[in-house]
């Protein structure tokens, strides 16, 4: 049986979902399990990396027809498109209404071309961290890599210059400093789902860890 | 593959409340009965869930500061947050007797598997998942070097005052103790020095400023950026 609450104590429903708009986001609950955060936390595996756009590059490559690498200006030439709507965190926050622009994967893909047997990529970025995902979770208008945030440059403590950023997914999935994808025919497992999280990590089903 | 985490699911069980104590003015340890024990890491943390007699329910993540050698019950210690919606329930309402809903042990990369040197770095509540850490090395490699810096606001903050060790190198950012020979301030590169090791794994564990600085300051010191482990929290 579940143990509920000693009736003198109230689960207060935090402030930002009390004054949630429905105009921007979805604006009803979040996620199973999850609380609406004001802030943008922080998570990071190791040292905050400092990226220069000098130094930055982009590639795509693995089963690809053209693998293919941008640099800083190659990458600002692409047709650009924004994100907004809610992410969310397997650390419980999820953020409400917040936006993001810079270019779709589909951009970057309809250059690159995948084989026909490319269904998973592996994301990497500057540092070594990794993650995994189905291709089919970064096509079709659902993720971006994403350089800036709520009109102003992505800030380096959150991917800055540039992140993935697959918002219908926890949000490490959206890898930081972003540097290369990887298509591949067989899954290989990033940094995160070889250390107990879910591979696919949908919030809406609340796939935090291995097993759920 | 890891073994910090068994494989199949995380299952929720309803640990009973077996002692709590104030571990600080502003936080409190809850030693937890699990009637499906598991094994753990240092390092590790669980998810609680509490329901409301609404169904409403809520989570949070907390880190175990416990060692794994004490078989059958796992503590956390919970810091207050006068805002939060959760803690202050752990921390003032629930009572030896009591039960919550948790899972665990989850995360396999913040964990001790028997490295050292081990150099430990806390700030606030990070000092958690160290203690666990700290703790068990004590109990299985007692003969390991160690070092602990503990950054926190006043003396009334600092957890597990009494454990973390006569060498332990203290840090108060808001205001020490009667006496202390130093006026308050952030952590130094001079810390990180007198505390660094030539090798083995730094453990950082705190809110993200002092995360961040503490990263930045053991770069600088020569640690490479795969020896530092980072457990970041709070809102930026």
């Amino acid at each position: 049986m579940t143990p509920r609450l000693r009736s003198r104590h109230e689960l207060r429903l935090p402030r930002i979902l009390r004054q949630a708009t429905p105009a921007r986001g979805h604006g009803g609950p979040p996620p199973p399990g999850q609380y609406y955060e004001s802030g943008f936390p922080t998570l990071t595996v190791g040292p905050t990396p400092k990226v220069e756009t000098a130094a930055w590059n982009l590639r795509v490559d693995g089963l690809v027809e053209h693998a293919i690498e941008w640099d800083w200006n190659a990458f600002k030439a692409l047709p650009r498109s924004t994100f907004e709507g809610d992410i969310h965190c397997v650390t419980k926050w999820s953020k409400l209404g917040t936006s993001f622009s810079g270019v779709s994967v589909d951009e970057l893909l309809a250059l690159a071309q995948p084989k026909p047997e490319a269904k998973y990529v592996l994301a990497t970025s500057v540092g070594g961290y990794t993650t995994n995902l189905p291709l089919a979770d970064l096509v079709d208008g659902k993720a971006w890599i994403a350089d800036t945030h709520e009109d102003q440059p992505l800030p380096r403590e959150h991917g800055g210059p540039a992140r993935l950023l697959v918002p219908h997914l926890y949000f490490w999935k959206s890898a930081k400093w972003i540097a290369q994808l990887r298509l591949l025919a067989e899954d290989e497992w990033g940094f995160w789902e070889r250390n107990g999280y879910h591979h696919r990590g949908d919030p809406w089903q609340e796939q935090r860890y291995t097993g759920d | 593959m890891t073994d910090a985490t068994p494989p199949g699911a995380i299952t929720w069980q309803v640990a009973d409340v077996v002692a709590a104590w104030a571990e600080s003015s502003t936080a409190r340890t809850l030693r937890l009965h699990l009637p499906e024990p598991w094994t753990y890491l240092p390092g590790q943390h669980v998810d609680v869930r509490l329901t409301a007699p609404d169904g409403y329910q809520a989570q949070r993540s907390y880190s175990i500061g416990s060692s794994p050698a004490d078989e059958g019950s796992i503590e956390l210690t919970i810091q207050r947050l006068a805002d939060g919606e959760v803690s202050p329930y752990l921390c003032d309402v629930l009572e030896v007797g009591d039960q919550i809903e948790l899972r665990g042990p989850i995360g396999g990369y913040f964990v001790w598997r028997g490295e050292r040197p081990v150099l430990l770095v806390g700030g606030g509540s990070g000092l958690v998942p160290l203690m666990s850490i700290l703790r068990h090395l004590r109990r299985t490699a007692p003969d390991a070097p160690v070092r602990m810096i503990a950054s926190v606001r006043t003396p009334g903050d600092l957890l597990y005052s009494g454990e973390l060790g006569d060498d332990a190198r203290l840090i108060y950012t808001r205001a020490g103790p009667p006496g202390w020979a130093e006026p308050p301030r952030r952590l130094r590169p001079e810390d990180i020095a007198a505390a660094a090791f030539d090798e083995g794994p730094a453990y950082v564990c705190g809110p993200t400023g002092f995360v961040d600085r503490a990263a930045d300051l053991l770069l600088a010191a020569g640690y490479p950026a795969d020896q530092i482990l980072t457990e970041r929290f709070g809102p930026t």
